[in-house]
């Protein structure tokens, strides 16, 4: 799950990490009234979005007045914000973060994440903060200082201590930002997050340390823990269908393409946009029904699937296990009858009890296509996407 | 041969009072593996379906001898049933658990490489281990497998079954088929399973299934590359994957432009391993490179 910016800062700022004091706001006018409590003379407007590189795409102003605090407002305040995170068509800021802006003296980069290869979790630092960190890690590896932590003790002063020391900061600077980058460690463990980013943590010219942007995402296999995060959930920053689908336990993703898919499996269903792509069709969705297709799951996925204009035709793609082939058959039939399928649906179906499986489609009287393999199946159902609905 | 389990393995269930766990117990008994005992806290003195269920690990391993465990256990208490399971010293706990937060598995897996480096984890998030004819600890359909001398090793369910299926239609039945699991830290990799291949004698060949995220993919091409004198066939789902999204597996993700199909296609044909374009030719690129 990911979180706004603003959020991210709520979350370091109760874990004892400096942010800048800042307010997140919804419209033009409560921004003008933030910038004015929070005194001062410049102050920084943010659009919040779930996606990077805002600035690059005019979500990010500086503002030396209230007038312009209000001009920069009404700007980003509902625009269509493009970055090279969000694709062409951009997303809508809803949000702003009106926050003091501070003269910056050197800015760094902090984040964790999860090592696979090691098992562990890994913090990497680096001077070249406020850079794009896979740039920097594509091109200078050598600029970024990793060390990785044991995920039931947290990361040991030395280590934290060496890190910061990696930084060029001299004095007691030092050990602040050692006591700072321990803070995030402990934060990152705590929310059970998959990502912990200060990125510029920057130095001050009067000396201190402040993240002034931020961006973690969370766990969401560890979210039951942690009611307090879930309350983070924007349903705007997310497909609405994918919402829909998680809720029935289906695993749903929209993709670009005209041809919809139902499959029991992850890995089976990442392989079938595969052979997909491979025979010239391209998937309009990846849908896991999960091990057990069941009846409601069956239609619900139907539905889900349907709501996509894009859709031209559709294919079912399922191995039965345990599950047995007549069984999710049945659920198919009954599906198929209480809701209207209005493009050709073509079935593929493997394994347990499949002959009676296929018998019960032929014999149901509904206009599903019966395919024998799957590359018959897909074939079958690129030639229904490109000939149009109905053909 | 085989590897992992077989006729001589004395089956526990962790969380066998659930719906799931008495549901693949029953499956697993019905196969012919021999399940000896079934714990679940709070439940000790009942039993299900005639075997006997116990408070804790330990306890039942004293009275019946136990050498493997399988969790069945919800993932809030997943981490702690497998920890219980090594620390009553079972060499081989298979945890078919989906949805465990992943810092648990973290902790869980520093705790076995530290203190209990006896035991051996499959899973999490993964169908299980099959010995065809032997042994079966985990969701997958029993009757799609024949014993022969392919082994399989997968990140993925159903795709895993897709395999074996075409596998068993080309006339090549298997020695072992094991699901490592699709959440981004496991037990046992493709490197731990390849080693055991290689090992077993009854293995010719080896069908491996991976998909996009992480470099358990590239780690098997370099130890392939290095030290395997049998077959590998291979196959890896995801090419058509978008980047950033979770392709339903926790572990199945492209992120920061790692993890793609092709870097791990072009690693694995670089050890001399075919990899199927499709998922309908598995079957026959295995029987392609035996000869």
């Amino acid at each position: 799950m990911k979180i706004h910016e603003y959020q991210a800062k709520e979350v370091l700022a109760a874990a004892g990490v400096p942010v800048p004091p800042g307010e997140a706001v919804d419209t033009v006018d409560a921004a003008v009234a933030a910038a004015e409590a929070l005194g001062g003379s410049l102050w920084v407007v943010k659009a919040q979005i779930h996606a990077g590189g805002r600035g690059k795409g005019g979500g990010v102003k500086l503002a030396s007045s209230l007038e312009e605090v209000r001009e920069y407002s009404d700007a980003i305040l509902g625009m269509q914000l493009v970055t090279p995170q969000t694709g062409p068509e951009g997303r809508e800021v809803k949000k702003i973060l009106v926050a003091a802006a501070c003269d910056i003296a050197s800015e760094f980069y902090a984040g964790i994440v999860l090592d696979r290869q090691l098992g562990l979790p890994v913090l990497m630092v680096s001077a070249e903060g406020g850079m794009d960190i896979e740039e920097v890690a594509a091109s200078t590896p050598e600029k970024i200082f990793k060390v990785s932590f044991d995920p039931g003790g947290g990361l040991p002063a030395d280590e934290a201590r060496e890190a910061a020391g990696k930084l060029g900061l001299e004095g007691g600077l030092v050990e602040e930002m050692a006591e700072l980058l321990q803070k995030l460690a402990r934060c990152y463990l705590d929310t059970d997050a998959s990502l912990a980013e200060i990125n510029p943590l920057v130095r001050t010219t009067d000396d201190s340390l402040l993240a002034l942007d931020a961006k973690f995402s969370f766990d969401d296999n560890a979210l039951f823990r942690h009611p307090e995060l879930v309350e983070y959930r924007d349903p705007a920053e997310e497909d609405p269908l994918e919402t829909r689908a998680s809720k029935f336990g289906l695993s749903y993703i929209k993709l670009d393409g005209q041809i919809g898919c139902m499959v029991n499996g992850a890995g089976l269903a990442m392989a079938t946009l595969d052979i997909i792509k491979h025979f010239g069709g391209e998937a309009a969705n990846f849908l896991d029904v999960g091990g057990g297709a069941t009846t409601e799951k069956v239609t619900e996925a139907f539905k889900i699937i349907l709501e996509d204009s894009d859709v031209k035709a559709i294919l079912v793609n399922i191995f039965g296990g345990i599950m047995k082939c007549d069984v999710i058959a049945e659920g198919i039939i009954e599906a198929a009858q209480t809701i209207e399928l209005r493009v050709p649906v073509v079935v593929r179906l493997e394994g347990t009890n499949v002959e009676r499986g296929r018998e019960l489609l032929a014999g149901s009287g509904l206009d599903l296509i019966s395919a024998p393999g799957l590359p018959e199946a897909v074939e079958s159902v690129v030639a229904q996407a490109k000939g149009g609905a109905g053909s | 041969m085989s590897i992992l389990v077989d006729k001589n393995t004395r089956l526990l269930v962790q969380g066998i009072t659930g719906r799931t766990g008495t549901f693949h117990t029953v499956q697993a008994v019905e196969y012919g593996t021999t399940v000896v005992a079934g714990v679940t806290p709070g439940r000790g003195g009942e039993a299900v379906e005639g075997i006997p269920v116990f408070d804790k690990v330990a306890e039942a391993v004293a009275a019946t001898s136990a050498n493997a465990s399988v969790v069945y256990v919800p993932p809030a208490f997943a981490a702690d049933a497998v920890l219980e399971a090594a620390e009553a010293g079972l060499e081989l706990v298979i945890c078919i658990t989906e949805g465990i937060p992943v810092l648990d598995m973290a902790r869980v897996m520093k705790t076995l490489k530290s203190d209990y480096p006896g035991t051996r984890l499959v899973g999490p998030n993964c169908p299980g281990v099959i010995t065809p004819g032997e042994c079966k600890i985990g969701i997958m359909p029993g009757y799609i497998h024949s014993p022969g001398t392919i082994g399989v090793v997968s990140r993925s369910g159903t795709l895993t079954y897709e395999a074996v299926h075409q596998l068993s239609e080309a006339g090549l039945g298997q020695t072992t088929c094991l699901g490592i699991g699709g959440d981004p830290i496991i037990g046992t990799t493709f490197v731990d399973a390849l080693k055991l291949f290689e090992e077993d004698d009854a293995t010719r060949g080896v069908l491996m299934i991976g998909e996009i995220g992480g470099t358990a993919e590239e780690e098997a091409a370099e130890f392939i590359a290095a030290n395997m004198s049998k077959p590998v066939a291979s196959f890896i789902a995801g090419r058509g994957a978008p980047p950033g999204k979770r392709m339903g597996h926790a572990g199945a993700i492209i992120s920061g432009g790692k993890g793609t199909a092709p870097e791990k296609v072009a690693a694995l044909e670089a050890a001399g391993v075919q990899v199927a374009l499709t998922p309908d030719r598995l079957g026959e690129t295995m029987a392609g490179m035996l000869t």
